[in-house]
């Protein structure tokens, strides 16, 4: 790791670790930002869809009843203290690495991938006991939408789940060379996971319980 | 391995003045990466920018071949082409005749192609990626490896996009808007690969776009404050927000697309659909209007992408060759910026025919005026930054002093397309098909020709032909005319867009001898380009040329040409205005940027 890095162009652009005299954040953080912002649009278009879809529909869901009958409310409420409290583990694994402590680091880390996936085990049943009954994506709009949008989160709750093993292990090794850069890189993808997070915030009571 | 509990101290932290410069020699120089790092999977911006710019020219190629064939059809329908039919198979060309399936499958497929894997990637991707960081004098873009990864997710997507012809059904046939239902509906897989290959190219696009943002705003040298940014930079600036945040509802509308072609949801498909004298056996409750909108909410935004970065190219190459600075530059700038704006909110005026209400269409054909300002206050600067100068004409400035009157036709022909009343007359007509190529062809293509002949220097040392170039030039222009003018009269008399055969129709045959000059124009286009393509290679064999043969004042001329891995080779500082020239009482006729006080 020591030896040129084969990205030389690295060591010569400015503001990879120090801040920017005026936007006060170093590039990283900036790019996080921005990409959150590409990604609200995303969501954005998907959720305006939804209202869309759903206020021109005579019934919603469209074959009768409520949401909250027909989707599993008690798991999805569990899911909901998972995610928020995987954003505080994050935090914690970020303010463990300010404080240089690695081994709280690595703690809080792991255990912010492991609810990533008790989220995703839970969702699993969620989803196997829809298909047992027959209701498929295709059965009506209601479950278009609701595999579409909670489908989508599944893969960005599956992203935060890789980034955060990266910084787990391989990445980790940026600590012994850059430990600065390293926690902005912790720090980043904690901003990416809140926003995963702050989706599901959203996604909980407008498909589950309105 | 273990992470040491070692405090930050041994990371150099830039001297803490805020100036992050003071480190930058020493690195990276003195060692040789392997072919395939250096040219294959390249960090460097400037790699990775020709990169973009060569697929890009290629694929522009290959979009402009489909044209031409579907010229054939349309200046002689059903007239065999009998090598050309061989060559394509059984399939496309039956006995030579082109089937209706294939002719739509290159209309979208021309479409497609020539938007989002020729112009963008060569405005944005090429030009972008090459200029922008030299412009600010910065030894890279912020982020080279996503940079890197931002070519890796393009080039799949394109070859995917190439790819699909061969699949059974060949590729996507309903237009490059892939309206629903018709899109939903037709059972070929190539429908499916132009959705994955889009999701490919829209990341490839916002990945990009986040680089430029952080670049120009993080990387710009000491002294270049935002009103001594060249304007090249500024109109990559805005382009870069359009891609950041109206790219992203595309990938929703084709991932839901996705959904209802291979999940069989109905998200833009509604309630009772009959197909062929048979209900469409899917749930419904969904709205193909929907798409509609998502699509537009991508592309008309798009279509300014399309079109400032050209802009920017025009503006540099006309305060170069008119040797004063820019007229109203800062105007230019508001105007880019208010465009950026307003390109959010006039997506519908795509959509009057649509029936989605007075009271909507009213809505947009407002702010479709609205934002018609800004594009002629930039256009009135250009024009007023020509007057009284003692204006040079090498190959780059015939290009775009071109695109001032081709952008002039472009823009003030849109206009009776943004008045409803007018609209419904005009919609779907080969009106519109000239109206949007005056933009974008002897607009925006002109532009980065232009672009291409005057930064060709910078990239290789060396200086294009100048006889070879005026010969493009003028037969460009030519084709290029007579292909889109003759449009705007067939759209006037009422020929539809999208036809197979214009000469079912009577006001189609009473015209038809339109088509056939537009098809000889495009043809000859063709041709046009082969003095191009010579001189592009040909001239990398040429002597060295001036370090700055324009006589330029930007920063990028304060690098070597080729510039080398890290560009500089001291960290430029931007002393004044980006546009000095013909500075009353200097010595020479322009003082550049990068110049100290002498």
């Amino acid at each position: 790791m020591a030896e040129a890095s084969p990205y030389a162009a690295d060591a010569l652009i400015p503001h990879t670790v120090e801040p920017h005299p005026v936007t006060g954040i170093p590039n990283g953080k900036f790019g996080i930002w921005l990409f959150l912002a590409s990604e609200v649009m995303l969501f954005g278009a998907l959720f305006s869809s939804y209202v869309v879809i759903r206020t021109t529909a005579a019934h919603w869901p469209p074959e009768g009843g409520l949401s909250s009958e027909i989707l599993n409310v008690p798991l999805a409420t569990v899911n909901t203290a998972v995610l928020i409290t995987s954003s505080i583990t994050m935090v914690l694994s970020w303010a463990s690495l300010k404080m240089q402590n690695v081994p709280r680091f690595r703690l809080w880390l792991g255990a912010t991938i492991a609810l990533a996936f008790v989220f995703l085990v839970i969702k699993y049943f969620e989803y196997t006991h829809k298909f047992e009954q027959g209701h498929f994506p295709s059965h009506d709009n209601f479950y278009a939408i609701y595999f579409t949008l909670t489908g989508l989160h599944g893969v960005h709750v599956i992203g935060g789940i890789i980034v955060n093993t990266f910084l787990l292990t391989a990445g980790s090794r940026m600590w012994a060379t850059e430990p600065e850069r390293f926690t902005n890189r912790v720090e980043n993808a904690g901003l990416y996971w809140h926003f995963v997070d702050l989706v599901w915030i959203f996604l909980f009571p407008s498909l589950y319980l309105l | 391995m273990t992470a040491p509990t070692t405090h930050g101290a041994e990371i150099h932290q830039g001297g803490g003045n805020g100036h992050g410069h003071d480190h930058d020699q020493g690195h990276g120089h003195g060692h040789e990466l392997p072919f395939w790092r250096k040219y294959v999977f390249s960090v460097d911006h400037k790699i990775i920018g020709l990169q973009y710019g060569l697929t890009a020219l290629v694929f522009l190629l290959v979009g402009f071949s489909l044209m031409m064939l579907m010229r054939w059809q349309l200046a002689y329908p059903g007239r065999p082409l009998a090598w050309v039919g061989k060559l394509l198979g059984e399939n496309a060309m039956p006995g030579g005749v082109m089937a209706p399936e294939f002719y739509n499958q290159l209309g979208a497929m021309h479409g497609t192609i020539m938007v989002f894997m020729g112009i963008v990637p060569l405005a944005v991707g090429a030009f972008g990626n090459y200029v922008v960081p030299l412009q600010i004098g910065a030894p890279d873009m912020a982020f080279p490896r996503l940079n890197m990864a931002s070519y890796w997710a393009f080039l799949p997507g394109g070859l995917l996009m190439i790819y699909s012809f061969f699949l059974p059904g060949g590729a996507a046939q309903s237009g490059w808007t892939n309206y629903p239902p018709l899109s939903v509906l037709t059972q070929t897989a190539g429908q499916t690969a132009w959705l994955f290959a889009m999701v490919l190219l829209i990341t490839s696009s916002l990945l990009g776009s986040i680089n430029f943002i952080v670049t120009i705003v993080q990387l710009r040298a000491r002294g270049l404050s935002f009103w001594r940014l060249p304007f090249f930079v500024h109109a990559q600036f805005v382009t870069a927000f359009l891609l950041l945040l109206a790219f992203p509802p595309l990938e929703a509308a084709a991932v839901m697309q996705l959904m209802d072609r291979l999940a069989g949801t109905s998200f833009f498909l509604p309630t009772g659909l009959v197909v062929s004298g048979e209900q469409w056996k899917v749930a419904g409750g969904g709205s193909p209007l929907l798409w509609q909108h998502l699509f537009w909410f991508l592309a008309h935004p798009e279509v300014y992408v399309l079109i400032l970065p050209g802009m920017g190219i025009v503006a540099e190459v006309i305060a170069n060759n008119t040797r004063k600075p820019l007229w109203g530059y800062r105007l230019l700038v508001y105007s880019v910026i208010f465009i950026g704006f307003m390109s959010f909110v006039v997506w519908a005026h795509h959509m009057f025919m649509t029936g989605m209400g007075t009271t909507m269409s009213t809505f947009f054909q407002t702010t479709t005026m609205i934002i018609s300002i800004p594009s002629v206050i930039i256009l009135t600067c250009f024009l007023m930054s020509l007057y009284g100068g003692a204006i040079r004409f090498p190959t780059p400035m015939l290009f775009a002093t071109a695109f001032l009157p081709m952008f002039a036709i472009g823009g003030l022909t849109g206009l009776p397309l943004g008045l409803t009343a007018s609209d419904i007359y005009l919609h779907d007509t080969f009106y519109v098909i000239g109206h949007f190529h005056y933009v974008v062809a002897p607009g925006t293509i002109f532009a980065l020709m232009a672009g291409i002949y005057y930064w060709y220097p910078k990239a290789t040392g060396k200086q294009m032909n100048e006889t070879l170039g005026k010969v493009h030039f003028w037969l460009s222009f030519l084709c290029m005319n007579g292909i889109f003018m003759p449009m705007f009269f067939q759209g006037m008399a009422g020929l539809s867009r999208r036809l197979y055969d214009p000469t079912i129709y009577a006001h189609g045959r009473a015209i038809q001898s339109l088509n056939v000059i537009i098809s000889w124009s495009a043809w000859g286009l063709f041709l046009a380009q082969l003095p191009f393509i010579w001189n592009f290679f040909s001239s990398l064999m040429r002597a060295k040329a001036a370090e700055n043969p324009w006589a330029a004042t930007t920063l990028e001329w304060a690098a070597p040409s080729p510039p080398p891995h890290g560009n500089f080779p001291t960290p430029p500082v931007a002393y004044r205005e980006p546009y000095e020239y013909s500075v009353p009482g200097h010595t020479s006729d322009y003082h550049p940027q990068f110049a100290g006080e002498a």
